[in-house]
């Protein structure tokens, strides 16, 4: 399934519903414009909701982690929320679980950037 | 493509399509074969990975070049051939994904990830020159009812050698 993303406002944290698959082509690429298109409106503390992403291949974890320097690099944060268990189960072999902030629970993750 | 009860073959254009037509293809490969859906997933996330390197580095992106995709099924094994018409690389040179200095590097999982999927891995030199993946995974116990058609192994993904 193609990737699809929205976002909406909490506050001053953006949440970006992600649904579909993050691999390389279409989806990578529709990541990264949207990470991109946030940080271009000064949106730097986002959220992005992956409950509905079940599955990522190397490109797909490849743009996560560009997004993420990406943010961090214009003094954000970029943090996960709402992982299936393939996608937990790819960041946790690739060591990227300790490198990303990571929730279960939406507002805890917002109040996290508070 | 040609097939026999225990061979499957294809040639693959170098674009990006033939990345999700070789997953597919594989799929189904597993499925008729008796593997479980994380297995499945495992095999598919690997011939992904596999066709993903060849598509990007073996061939660099040249749609002149081809990508040479070969499924064997043995009494024992489900076998994958993926091959590039590049320069080939060795095992040896490729950085660990897993180490400090690359955590937040963008590329460079793919052979990870592959080697974590499946239960045996290695690149040789293939007859066009270019690198040539292959890759294996043992067939379910027969009659085992685990959701990965292992009979009963645990689910999460081992890590790489």
């Amino acid at each position: 399934m193609a990737l699809r993303a929205t976002y909406r406002d909490a506050g001053p944290v953006t949440v970006v519903d992600l649904s579909g698959r993050i691999t390389l082509g279409d989806g990578s690429a529709l990541l990264r414009k949207t990470i991109r298109g946030l940080l271009q409106d000064e949106r730097r503390k986002i959220l992005l909701n992956l409950a509905d992403v079940d599955y990522i291949d190397s490109s797909g974890i490849g743009e996560l982690v560009s997004g993420f320097t990406a943010v961090k690099n214009q003094s954000g944060e970029l943090k996960l929320l709402q992982l299936t268990k393939k996608v937990r189960d790819l960041l946790q072999i690739t060591k990227l679980y300790t490198v990303f902030d990571i929730y279960s629970d939406e507002n805890t993750a917002i109040r996290s950037f508070l | 493509m040609t097939a026999s009860a225990k061979h499957l073959e294809i040639t693959l254009e170098t674009q990006v399509e033939s990345v999700n037509l070789a997953e597919e293809m594989c799929l189904r490969v597993a499925e008729a074969a008796g593997f479980g859906e994380d297995d499945c997933y495992r095999i598919g996330m690997s011939v992904r990975e596999g066709v993903i390197n060849a598509f990007h580095y073996g061939n660099q992106e040249r749609p002149e070049k081809k990508i040479y995709l070969a499924v064997d099924i043995t009494s024992e094994k489900l076998i994958i051939h993926v091959l590039d018409e590049g320069t080939g690389f060795t095992l040896a040179d490729v950085p660990d994904p897993l180490a400090e200095e690359n955590l937040l590097s963008t590329s460079g999982r793919g052979i990870f990830l592959m080697r974590a999927f499946m239960d045996e891995f290695d690149v040789i030199t293939g007859r066009t020159g270019g690198a040539e993946i292959v890759m294996s995974k043992k067939l379910p116990v027969p009659g085992g009812n685990s959701t990965n058609g292992r009979g009963g192994e645990e689910t999460a993904p081992k890590r790489g050698a």
